[in-house]
């Protein structure tokens, strides 16, 4: 799943849409995911970089990273 | 190195718009004790989930809502009212600060003949007594609350012969200005049918009519109809006096205060709208001493309030299951407490609080109970922090009729701690086992296939 491209995000979790004219807030989490999702990384690389860095166990991560995924489709932020 | 702290990662979809005049605030804050008791330990001790009663919370309720009273009116009596909790231990805080009892069925009777009231100081409410219950009554010289003519007719037969006369009251029912107006419970007050009642009762020389009882509805939002009521009933009472040349003893006003839960579809918050006991204590005590009953001749007034007293002493503590997105998108949270033991969960918006510390982010989201049922629902929409499965929380105001609605359906129902005025834990009730479930149950021999 990847980010629509012409989405455009701010470090601090601003993320607009221009398409519709949709604007989101994000936290921290959020935000770095976003930067990340934009990167080009995969999906495993940032995964593994978030387990590298944050103390959260893989378990909670995936099923946050699922969630994740949720939020983002229903907000019509991901390619289709 | 040290690894950051992690936040779920969340998104929110920003509105452009009218700003709520009413403010953004959520006010949602943990709450991790009860009277200085940890709910984690509650949990750890008694299992989740599990109902939480404090007596010191109690105790306050009903010393002041008998101060709002007694300070306006010189001849008060409170009765708890049994249906409302009549866990053992509950009935017998409020037996111990003077409550009399008020039942409603032979059940609730003999509960309170064995909670130690002795008879003379129980109620005996309701349309559905039998005959051994009448019985047993007259014999424990109650107050029996007549509620219709078949039962007055039973009441005359079963005292015929007898020595000491039945002390009765009837329930009238009346127009107070509220509807739907409660008429199916006593006799009505326009068409006369309460007058009538009272000349049959008089007439017959063998029962004693003591009071006249009104109880004329439930979470009333309105002083006004208490006033409305107290005139009705005064006016019947001075009747007596005058036309039949009988003295009422007391006029019981019967209960309906409601607690500051918050209704379903309520636009305020119960705090904000409900009135407060003295309220309705200023409205019923200033209809009765303006009455034009001689001032060492009033009636001693009875009030057989429940909820009131009750509501906010109770919590219940659960666990969160599971979280889950739904299909438009809209966050829900599974709790391991269901409708089946949070009955009052149809009727109010309860406030659900997070046990423990939480990450500033609200989500709008429904908690659905563990049930495998469609009407599982304890919020429809309620704004808390992101939960994970096993966080603790905090349900309030619950003390009213839930520990004597509930069902055993698909899960047990839970135990019940009561925490002392010195913050001891006390176990009220067991859980239930699956061998408390089966132990009424029969099976025919042909069936019988068990171990």
């Amino acid at each position: 799943m990847k980010l629509k491209s012409n989405i455009a995000t701010s470090e601090n979790g601003f993320i607009f849409n221009p398409a519709t004219g949709d604007s989101f807030s994000g936290n921290g989490m959020a935000a770095q995911l976003l930067a990340a999702m934009k990167s080009g990384k995969t999906n495993a690389e940032i995964k593994q970089d978030i387990l590298n860095r944050y103390d959260v166990s893989e378990n909670q991560l995936d099923r946050d990273w699922d969630d994740w995924m949720l939020q983002l489709k229903e907000a019509n932020l991901l390619e289709i | 190195m040290e690894k950051l702290p992690y936040q779920k990662p969340y998104i929110k979809k920003l509105h452009a718009g009218a700003m709520n005049k009413f403010g953004t605030r959520t006010g949602v804050q943990p709450v991790k004790s009860i009277d200085g008791v940890s709910v984690k330990s509650l949990i750890e001790n008694y299992g989740s989930p599990v109902f939480v009663l404090s007596e010191k919370q109690i105790r306050r309720n009903y010393r002041a809502a008998y101060r709002a009273f007694s300070t306006r009116y010189p001849k008060v009596q409170f009765a708890w009212s049994y249906k409302t909790n009549y866990l053992n231990a509950v009935c017998q805080i409020f037996h111990q600060e003077g409550s009399w009892a008020e039942v409603v069925s032979g059940f609730e009777y003999r509960k309170a003949l064995d909670n130690g009231v002795p008879g003379n100081k129980i109620i005996f409410n309701g349309p559905g007594k039998s005959a051994d219950d009448l019985q047993l009554a007259i014999e424990h010289d109650s107050m029996i609350h007549i509620d219709h003519f078949d039962e007055l007719t039973q009441l005359l037969n079963l005292s015929k012969n007898l020595s000491n006369k039945p002390r009765v009251a009837i329930r009238v029912n009346m127009d107070t200005g509220v509807y739907p107006l409660w008429d199916r419970f006593g006799f009505n007050y326009e068409n006369g049918e309460a007058w009538s009642a009272i000349n049959k009762i008089i007439t017959s020389g063998s029962l004693q009519l003591v009071g006249l009882h009104c109880h004329i509805g439930t979470y009333m939002l309105s002083t006004d109809a208490y006033g409305i009521a107290a005139n009705k009933l005064a006016q019947l009472a001075v009747s007596c006096q005058t036309q039949l040349n009988h003295k009422i003893e007391y006029l019981d006003l019967g209960g309906g205060f409601p607690s500051t839960n918050t209704l379903k579809g309520a636009y305020l918050p119960g705090n904000d709208t409900v009135p407060t006991v003295d309220d309705f204590a200023e409205v019923i005590t200033s209809a009765l001493l303006n009455f034009g009953f001689a001032n060492d001749d009033l009636p001693l007034l009875i009030l057989e309030s429940g909820r009131v007293l009750i509501d906010d002493a109770g919590y219940l503590l659960g666990t969160v299951i599971a979280n889950k997105r739904l299909a438009n998108g809209k966050a829900a949270t599974i709790v391991d407490f269901g409708v089946n033991i949070l009955f009052t969960s149809f009727w109010y918006e309860h406030q659900v609080s997070p046990a423990q510390d939480f990450v500033a982010h609200n989500d709008n989201m429904v908690i659905y109970g563990p049930l495998c049922m469609n009407i599982d629902v304890v919020r429809e929409s309620i704004n808390l922090p992101a939960l994970n499965p096993g966080d603790q929380l905090v349900v309030h105001k619950v003390g009213a009729y839930n520990m004597t609605q509930w069902m055993q359906f698909i899960t047990l129902r839970p135990a019940v701690v009561l925490i002392d005025e010195k913050l001891r834990t006390h176990l009220i009730r067991k859980n239930e086992t699956l061998e408390y479930t089966a132990e009424p149950e029969l099976v025919p021999a042909h069936l019988n296939n068990s171990k």
